[in-house]
């Protein structure tokens, strides 16, 4: 697989009041995000990866070291709308990213910056809604819908800009668990069927869990990146940087300490239930 | 059994009451909350769960039945209303995104200095609420814009402690935190209650948090109340609560699995330590059979 | 709840005025306000009242939702009827005391000042209670849009417009939220004296705009991030395309035109 986007060396971070650059810094950092793949990025606030989602497209270009997006440099001006449009980026708060007052509207806005034709932006909105299970929602005011729906709403703005990989940056935090299931669905939709590239910024394991692998960061750095079930296994790496670990994994762990003959890294509880229920049966 | 401090008889809420278009946000709520308990209400979004804490501190007024804090009616002299809100302490969700004074100090002393407190007290009261959230002295100077989001929120935290309520109320408390900014915020109410004994309510939708946490659970589902009982006894009605829209904890789930599999285990499990001992009886009891 | 409210007073329907282009609304509604100011007698103003109660029929919205646009101009309208009432002299006097003579022109004027408002309050309304507001912005940028050549940002204003419709709602739900959160801390908003109550809205007002701003920043993020570049190379997704309705409705204000300068020349003018 080639990767799609490429850090080199990064460095980034944003100067406080005194012009020193100390907060959400990223130094000498270096990541490939491979074409199609679900990347799932963890850490606790403020350990960077924040900066991360407006480096992979041009919102803000590195201090040091390069952003290479589809071959393209994230510093090279010229580029920044070509980016722009292959790399979506979808944020936290669903109502600060909604533009218009009617949901098909909103979708509409990105492929109407581009200059699309209308008739075909009015084929790609929905194609979008549809999509994301909102098209029966097309003529809504954005106010009336739930976190979820607006989430899906934002999404299918990124999409019908038909990129080829969408940030999200914790989008799931301010969200109810219906409304997490729901985006986490489409965006397992978006990977899986479109093959578009994902990266998935969150602090939720069992989310991080769901996808092909997981990055987590500390301090600016990488400090695991792997698979999801060995990056879960590494529970005392997890803790000493702020995360947690999925409760079936914690569980599978004590079982493990007992004296039990199980695997120790089951993701989620179904998991651990067949791995429970294969060593009663060998008994 | 526990006195009685904050009670609800038929209590109802409609919306836009008298028009076309009303609609019952609460229904003939029927509760009695006894001290010193912590409350843990779940319930999906648009259920009436803040609906109804907003009755607890008389932000609301009932279109139907009452509220009673400590045995009287909250709005039988609308004078004390204000009053029952300093008794009933209500942190409302992202409650960072209300402070307003330029230093921490002042901010946890809006409350107390609403409540017409002298200097001293209100002094003494802001600094025992910043212990309470964890955070030092070196605080109270600090603008709170300048703060992080998990510290902001303990200061939001800390303003409505300032008042001493017999009742704290927290709407989502741990929304939108990082794992460490959650456990933080759980760990100080279970020692706040702990070191206060004010009976605590906490709104969320996490069943990991609630478990945590809770003594007892209530569950509101389309308006009504459903349950209001000990973790345990809401947590074995597991099916009701999927049909609610809500879940069990992941723990409980592994349980209630177990179990349709044909196994002999509890299903009113939820903590690790339990759940790791019941799981050795079944694992080791079956051992010894095979043996 | 206050979020309850609607903005701009669109009233949802699919009649022949809404589906007029909203172009075609804002110049015949500019139209119209200007033929009745050429009105100067009653048969006229009564092609004009037809004309109002016609489109008001079209519309489908009904007369009650008119009553409500009209009541809180009531005040003006009652004092333009005293003011012309007393002051406009000549016909026969019904009426005399003290210094005041209320005579027939002054009755007729003050009816006929009246009913001119009434329509042009109708007539205004109709065109917000038939258009959604963005369909209304959007009309203005492309009715404005000749004003670019003189480097008037029109479509920047137009987006500055279509941002602020769609947070009103969220801002106003902000509100709320912040008034009960310090409510709950015990902020009185409702008793004191002027002073003391300017002062108990600080606490809204500070979180407020500290709110507005991050909204603002992280809009504008996912506005660049959406390619957002101003007005320039965009397309728009809804064309605003004339139909034959839109055509018929000019034609018949131009014969409506027609006839009130025809009225006009062939009666006595009353002002």
């Amino acid at each position: 697989m080639s990767s799609y986007i490429e850090f080199q060396n990064v460095t980034f971070g944003y100067p406080d009041d005194e012009g020193n650059v100390t907060n959400d810094v990223i130094e000498n950092f270096n990541l490939k995000i491979e074409k199609g793949s679900f990347v799932a990025v963890l850490g606790h606030n403020g350990c960077g990866k924040s900066t991360l989602a407006k480096l992979c497209n041009a919102i803000e270009v590195p201090l040091s070291g390069k952003v290479f997006v589809d071959g393209l440099d994230t510093a090279d001006e010229e580029k920044v709308l070509d980016i722009r449009r292959r790399v979506g980026v979808v944020f936290q708060n669903p109502d600060n990213q909604i533009v218009a007052t009617i949901v098909e509207d909103d979708v509409a806005f990105g492929p109407e910056n581009l200059g699309v034709d209308p008739k075909e932006i009015r084929e790609r909105v929905d194609e979008a809604l549809k999509n994301v299970g909102m098209y029966e929602f097309r003529t809504f005011e954005p106010h009336k819908l739930s976190g979820g729906q607006k989430q899906r709403v934002a999404i299918a703005g990124i999409i019908a800009m038909k990129p080829e990989c969408i940030v999200l940056d914790e989008p799931t935090a301010m969200l109810d668990p219906r409304g997490r299931r729901e985006v986490m669905k489409t965006v397992k939709k978006l990977n899986k069927e479109f093959g578009i590239t994902v990266i998935f910024i969150t602090h939720y394991m069992d989310e991080a869990a769901k996808a092909d692998r997981v990055v987590v960061m500390d301090n600016g750095k990488v400090v695991l990146d792997d698979e999801p079930r060995k990056v879960f296994s590494n529970d005392e790496t997890l803790k000493k940087v702020g995360l947690d670990v999925p409760q079936a994994t914690e569980l599978s762990k004590m079982l493990v300490r007992d004296g039990i003959k199980i695997p120790e890294d089951s993701l989620d509880i179904d998991e651990l239930f067949e791995n429970i229920k294969a060593v009663l049966e060998a008994q | 059994m526990n006195s009685v401090v904050l009670e609800t008889k038929n209590l109802g809420y409609l919306y836009s009451k008298g028009t076309s278009s009303q609609v019952a946000a609460i229904n003939d709520i029927n509760l009695k909350i006894e001290k010193g308990e912590l409350v843990g209400i779940i319930g999906h979004t648009g259920s009436g769960k803040s609906t109804l804490i907003e009755h607890f501190n008389a932000i609301l007024k009932p279109t139907s039945g009452s509220v009673f804090l400590d045995g009287n009616d909250i709005w039988a002299d609308k004078k004390n209303v204000r009053s029952v809100r300093f008794k009933v302490g209500v942190c409302f969700q992202y409650p960072e995104y209300q402070l307003f004074e330029d230093t921490v100090e002042k901010d946890i002393g809006y409350g107390p200095k609403n409540m017409g407190l002298s200097e001293d007290e209100i002094k003494k009261r802001v600094r025992e609420s910043l212990s309470f959230v964890g955070l030092s002295e070196k605080y109270l100077e600090k603008s709170p814009f300048d703060l992080s989001g998990g510290e902001k929120r303990r200061v939001a935290i800390a303003g409505v402690m300032a008042m001493r309520p017999e009742v704290l109320v927290l709407d989502e408390p741990c929304a939108g935190l990082d794992p460490i900014g959650r456990n933080t915020v759980l760990d100080l109410i279970v020692k706040y209650r702990e070191k206060t004994g004010s009976t605590v309510i906490v709104v969320s939708h996490s069943m990991e948090d609630i478990s945590k946490i809770a003594t007892k659970i209530l569950v509101m589902n389309e308006s009504r109340l459903a349950y209001y009982d000990t973790v345990s006894n809401v947590f074995s009605h597991a099916g009701e609560l999927f049909s609610m829209g809500l879940d069990v904890p992941q723990i409980t789930r592994l349980f209630l699995k177990l179990k349709d599999a044909g196994y002999d285990v509890r299903t009113d499990i939820y903590t690790f330590e339990e759940a790791e001992k019941e799981l050795l009886k079944l694992l080791k009891r079956r051992g010894n059979n095979a043996q | 709840m206050l979020s309850d409210i609607t903005i701009g007073q669109y009233y949802k329907g699919d009649s022949l005025v809404h589906r007029l282009d909203a172009r075609i609304k804002i110049i015949l509604t500019i139209l119209f306000i200007v033929i009745i100011f050429l009105c100067k007698n009653f048969f006229s103003l009564g092609l004009m009242i037809l004309l109002t109660v016609l489109s008001v029929l079209l519309s489908k919205v009904p007369f009650k939702m008119f009553f409500k646009s009209i009541k809180p101009l009531l005040p003006i309208i009652l004092f333009t009827v005293i003011l012309n009432m007393f002051y406009i002299g000549g016909g026969t006097v019904l009426l005399s005391f003290w210094k005041i003579e209320i005579t027939t022109k002054g009755v007729f004027t003050a009816i006929f000042m009246a009913v001119r408002i009434i329509c042009l309050i109708m007539c205004s309304s109709l065109l917000t209670y038939t258009t959604v507001p963005t369909a209304l912005t959007d009309a203005i940028e492309r009715l404005l849009s000749p004003l670019n050549v003189v480097h008037v940002p029109v479509h920047s204003l137009a987006m500055m417009m279509t941002l602020a419709l769609r947070f009103i709602p969220t801002l106003i739900e902000e509100i709320e939220r912040i008034m009960n959160a310090q409510k709950a801390r015990g902020a009185d908003f409702e008793s004191g004296k002027f002073m003391a109550r300017v002062k108990a809205m600080i606490p809204i007002l500070i979180p407020l705009f500290v709110s507005a701003f991050r909204r603002a920043y992280e809009l504008s993020f996912a506005m660049t991030c959406r390619c957002y570049h101003g007005g320039e190379g965009r397309t728009r997704m809804k064309q605003m395309k004339l139909h034959v309705s839109d055509f018929v409705s000019l034609g018949v204000f131009a014969a409506v035109l027609a006839g009130v300068i025809l009225l006009n020349s062939c009666f006595a003018r009353l002002i």
